[in-house]
C-alpha cells in the first residue's frame, strides 16, 4: 500500500493511497486549529485582565467556543471510518501525558498564587481544552498519512518511543 | 529562509555528491526512536525544578528558567529558519534522512519543556516582581507579549509539531514518501524561522521591561 509513493529517480513523485485519501477526511486539523486559536485568545485575555476588574464575559465566551468546536471536531473525527485508530490512540496518548503536564504546571501556578474563583475556573477550562485539543490535532495530524490496513490500523511496529 | 527546500527523497538534486541507493530505491533509513526514551530523565529533572522554582518564588530560579528558556527557545528557533533549513536544503538525500531522524526526535523533547519552562516561570516571575500589578506603568508591553506568545504557540502546536511527529512516522514507514516529507519539513522549517522572528520581537518587549 504504501509501496507506490515514489516515482522513477528524477522523476515527479507519485501520490499514494493515504494522499488520494486526504480529501475524504474531515477538516479535523483546521478545526482543532480554531480550538486553540480560541483558547489561546482567551488564555491571553484572562492573563492581561488579572489583578484587574475586568468582566470575565469575553474569556467565558471564547471557552463555551473553544468547546463547542472541539466537541464538534470529536465527532467528526469519530465518524471516519477508514483511518489508522491504533496509530492515532498511540499518539494522543503519549502527548496527552505530555499535555497535561504542561497544563498540570500552569494549573499549579495559578492555584499557588491563589488566583481568585472564577478566574481559576476560566483558567482551569482553558488548560483542559488544551490538553485534550493538541493531543487531537498531533494524533491526527500523523495517523491521517499512516496506510489502513483491513484491521482497521496502522500503528508501525516500530513506532512506539 | 528563502532557498529551504527539502524535497527528501523523491530525487536527488543534480549537485547531489551521493550515490543514489543501489537499485534505485528509496535511500536506508536509520534505525531511530520518535520519543528518545534517555532524555526523558531530563525533562523530568528540570520540569521538578521549574516546580520548586514556583513554589519557593525564589527570584533567581525563576529568572534562570525563564531568561534560559526564552533564548534556548529562541536561539533554536533562529538556529533552525535561519541556519540549518538552508543547510538541510543543500544536503544530499541520504543525509537529510539521516540527520532528520537524529535530530527531530530530539525536538519533540527540547521545544515543549522549553515552552513550558519559559511560559510558567515568566507568568510566575511577572507576579513576584509585580508586572502583573494594576499600577504597573508598562501593562501594555507585558500584553504585547501575551500576543506574540500566542500566536507563537498557535503556529508552533498547530503546524510546527504536527509537522514534527509527522515526518518521524513517515520515515518508520518501510517505504516513506519523500515527497511527502519535503512538504512536511518546509512547515516544519518555516514555522521555526516564522517563531524565531516572533522571539526577536519578545526579546524587544522583554530587554525594555527589564530596563524600566
Amino acid at each position: 500500500m504504501s509501496g507506490a509513493a515514489h516515482g522513477p529517480v528524477g522523476g515527479p513523485p507519485v501520490p499514494d493511497d493515504v494522499d488520494r485519501r486526504q480529501a475524504d477526511l474531515p477538516p479535523v486539523a483546521r478545526l482543532a486549529t480554531v480550538t486553540l486559536i480560541l483558547v489561546v485568545v482567551g488564555g491571553v485575555y484572562l492573563a492581561a485582565t488579572v489583578n484587574r476588574s475586568a468582566s470575565l464575559t469575553p474569556a467565558l465566551v471564547l471557552a463555551v467556543a473553544a468547546a463547542l468546536v472541539l466537541v464538534v471536531n470529536v465527532i467528526l473525527l469519530a465518524r471516519i471510518r477508514e483511518f489508522a485508530w491504533g496509530t492515532f490512540r498511540q499518539v494522543a496518548g503519549w502527548a496527552l501525558l505530555a499535555y497535561l503536564v504542561i497544563a498540570g504546571i500552569l494549573e499549579f501556578v495559578f492555584v499557588y498564587d491563589h488566583t481568585p474563583g472564577h478566574e481559576l475556573a476560566l483558567f482551569t477550562a482553558m488548560l483542559v481544552l488544551f490538553a485534550v485539543d493538541v493531543p487531537l490535532l498531533l494524533a491526527f495530524s500523523v495517523a491521517r498519512y499512516q496506510p489502513v490496513r483491513p484491521s482497521g490500523d496502522a500503528a508501525p511496529a516500530s513506532a512506539a518511543p | 529562509m528563502t532557498d529551504t527546500t527539502v524535497e527528501v527523497p523523491t530525487a536527488p538534486p543534480e549537485d547531489d555528491a551521493s550515490p543514489p541507493p543501489a537499485g534505485g530505491g528509496p535511500p536506508p533509513v536509520p534505525e531511530f526512536s520518535i520519543v528518545p526514551v534517555r532524555g526523558l530523565p531530563i525533562v523530568a529533572a528540570l520540569l521538578v525544578g521549574l516546580v520548586v522554582a514556583i513554589a519557593s518564588n525564589n527570584l533567581w530560579a525563576l529568572t534562570f528558567f525563564h531568561v534560559g528558556g526564552g533564548g534556548l527557545w529562541t536561539s533554536i528557533d533562529l538556529f533552525l529558519g535561519l541556519i540549518i533549513g538552508p543547510i538541510l536544503g543543500r544536503l544530499s538525500i541520504p543525509a537529510r534522512i539521516e540527520f532528520t531522524t537524529r535530530f527531530m526526535p530530539k525536538m519533540v523533547l527540547i521545544m515543549p519543556t522549553l515552552v513550558a519552562m519559559t511560559l510558567g516561570a515568566g507568568f510566575q516571575l511577572a507576579r513576584h516582581v509585580g508586572n502583573l500589578d494594576a499600577a504597573y506603568p508598562h501593562h501594555g508591553w507585558l500584553v504585547a507579549s501575551y500576543v506574540i506568545v500566542g500566536v507563537m504557540a498557535v503556529i508552533a502546536l498547530g503546524l510546527l509539531e504536527p509537522a514534527n511527529l509527522a515526518v518521524l512516522f513517515e520515515l518508520k514507514k518501510p517505504r516513506p514518501n519523500g515527497e511527502r516529507i519535503g512538504r512536511l519539513m518546509k512547515v516544519f522549517i518555516y514555522t521555526a524561522g516564522i517563531t524565531g522572528i516572533l522571539q526577536i520581537a519578545t526579546i524587544v518587549i522583554m530587554t525594555f521591561l527589564a530596563s524600566r
